[in-house]
C-alpha cells in the first residue's frame, strides 16, 4: 500500500531537516528512525512522559504527535542538550548530583519536560515542579530525588 | 509501536477553506488541532478518517479575546494558552484553574478546549463548568454560522450536535459579574475526571450545580434549598455505571461528597 505523504521542513536540536514523511509516521517514530532514541514508547497513550520532547518549548508526548507537526517547529531532545559529558545542561547535571534516576528509562523525557518548565518559569515552587510533573512516570526514584533535581537545576540557571 | 492508517492530510490556511473542505469531505474526514484524542483513537483503530483537515495554521483561531460581554476562546486555543491567559484569570479564574488540571502538562500544551467538546469524550473537565457558566459554541458551516449553548452542544458519550460540514470557530464563555463565584472541583486517581461538580451563584442567587464525568453529559441539578438539598438531588440525578474509576454505587456516593465540597467551596 502506498503511504500519503507530505515533505516537512523543521529544526531538530538546532538543525534544519527537510524530508518526506507519511501521513500516519509519529513523531516519536521519526525521532528514533534518525537515532534519536532518548525519547522512548512506553504507554504510546500519553500518560507516562517517556516519550517527551519540547516542541516549540513546550513538552509534548512524541508517541501521540504526528511527524508532520514538526513542518516550520523546532523539536528539541535530550540529545541536542550536550556536546560532551563535560558540557552537561544544568538539568542533567542537577540529575547526577541528586541521584534523580536509576534505570534512567524516564529519564530523557522528565529531562526535557522539566527544561521546559524552567524556560517557561525559571522560578518554580516545589508545588510547580510536582504539578508540572503529573504525567510523567518513574518506576525507580519515588520523586523527591527528581524534584530536588529540578529545583536546584532552576537556582543553577537563575544564577547563571 | 501502534501503526496509523494511512490519510490525506489537510492544511487551510483560512476558515472559509475550512469550511470548504468539511462541506466537500463531510464525515469521511475529521477536524484536527491538537490530536490528544483523536490519536489515541486512530492508533487504537476506533475511529479512521481517509482525511485530516488540520485547523491549527489557521491564524488566529486559538485568539482569546474579551469581546462585548464574553469571552471568546478560538476553537484551537490550547488548554496552556487558557491556563497561561491574563484576560481568562481575570474574567473566568475558575477556568484558569481548571485548564492547570487537564489531564498532564503534555496535553495541555497540545490538546484544546473546543477539540475536548468536540470530541464528546463523557470523562472530561471542560463541560460542567462550561455549562455551569452559560457558555456557547459558535459553529461554522457554508450554510452560515450558528450559535448553541454547551448543554445542548453536547449529546451523550462521542455524541455532539457538530454537523459533518460545520467547524467549532470559538468557546464563547458570557463574563461573569463581579459578584458571580465559580468553582469547579474533581475528584481523579487516573488519567481521567472520575467526578467533576461545576458550581456558579450569580450575585447571590442559587447556585447553578453541574456534575460532569459521570454521565454521558454533564448533568444540571434541580435543586435550590441549601447544601443538602443539592447532595441529595445530585445523587440522585446522576446515573453512573460501573467502569474503571469505580462502581456505579461508588461514583454516585462521590457525587454527593464532591457537590458538597464545591458548594462549601462555594460559600467560603
Ligand atoms: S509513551 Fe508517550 S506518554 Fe507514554
Ligand atoms: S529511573 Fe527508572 S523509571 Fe525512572
Amino acid at each position: 500500500m502506498t503511504m500519503t505523504t507530505t515533505r516537512i521542513s523543521g529544526t531538530i536540536n538546532g538543525r534544519e531537516v527537510t524530508t518526506e514523511v507519511d501521513n500516519a509516521t509519529l513523531l516519536l517514530d521519526l525521532l528514533r528512525d534518525l537515532g534519536l532514541t532518548g525519547a522512548k514508547p512506553s504507554c504510546e497513550m500519553e500518560v507516562c512522559g517517556a516519550c517527551a520532547v519540547q516542541l516549540d518549548g513546550l513538552p509534548v508526548s512524541a508517541c501521540t504527535t504526528l511527524a508532520i507537526e514538526l513542518d516550520g517547529r523546532t523539536v528539541e531532545t535530550v540529545e541536542g542538550l550536550a556536546q560532551s559529558a563535560d558540557a552537561l545542561h544544568p538539568v542533567q547535571r542537577a540529575f547526577l548530583q541528586k541521584s534523580a534516576f536509576q534505570c534512567g528509562f524516564c529519564t530523557p523525557g522528565m529531562i526535557m519536560s522539566a527544561k521546559a518548565l524552567l524556560e517557561a518559569n525559571p522560578s518554580p515552587s516545589r508545588d510547580d515542579v510536582v504539578h508540572w510533573l503529573e504525567g510523567s512516570i518513574c518506576r525507580c526514584t519515588g520523586y523527591e530525588s527528581i524534584v530536588e533535581a529540578v529545583l536546584e537545576a532552576a537556582e543553577e540557571m537563575r544564577n547563571g | 509501536m501502534q501503526i496509523l492508517s494511512d490519510f490525506q492530510l489537510h492544511r487551510p490556511a483560512s476558515l472559509d477553506e475550512a469550511v470548504q473542505l468539511r462541506s466537500e469531505l463531510g464525515d469521511g474526514a475529521a477536524l484536527y488541532a491538537g490530536g490528544t484524542e483523536l490519536l489515541l483513537a486512530l492508533k487504537m483503530g476506533v475511529l479512521e478518517y481517509e482525511h485530516l483537515i488540520d485547523v491549527k495554521r489557521i491564524p488566529g483561531l486559538n485568539a482569546i479575546e474579551v469581546q462585548g460581554a464574553a469571552l471568546r476562546i478560538g476553537a484551537t486555543a490550547t488548554h496552556r494558552d487558557i491556563e497561561t491567559s491574563p484576560l481568562v484569570a481575570e474574567h473566568v479564574p475558575a477556568l484558569s484553574k481548571l485548564a492547570r488540571h487537564v489531564a498532564n502538562v503534555r496535553v495541555r500544551a497540545a490538546g484544546t478546549l473546543a477539540g475536548n467538546l468536540a470530541f464528546g469524550e463523557p470523562h472530561a473537565d471542560p463541560a460542567a463548568l462550561l455549562v455551569a457558566l452559560g457558555a456557547t459554541v459558535e459553529l461554522l458551516s457554508s450554510g452560515g454560522r450558528r450559535s448553541l449553548p454547551v448543554e445542548q452542544f453536547a449529546v451523550g458519550a462521542y455524541e455532539t450536535e457538530l454537523g459533518e460540514d460545520e467547524l467549532i470557530e470559538a468557546v464563547v464563555v458570557p463574563l461573569p459579574t463581579a459578584q458571580t463565584r465559580a468553582t469547579y472541583l474533581k475528584f481523579q486517581v487516573l488519567e481521567r475526571p472520575t467526578v467533576g461538580v461545576a458550581a456558579v451563584a450569580r450575585d447571590g442567587d442559587a447556585p447553578t450545580v453541574v456534575v460532569g464525568a459521570v454521565d454521558e453529559k454533564p448533568v444540571r441539578i434541580e435543586a435550590s434549598d441549601g447544601v443538602e438539598d443539592y447532595v441529595n438531588a445530585a445523587r440522585d440525578a446522576v446515573d453512573p455505571v460501573d467502569d474503571l474509576s469505580g462502581s456505579a454505587e461508588y461514583k454516585r456516593h462521590l457525587t454527593g461528597v464532591i457537590v458538597r465540597r464545591a458548594l462549601e467551596a462555594l460559600a467560603a
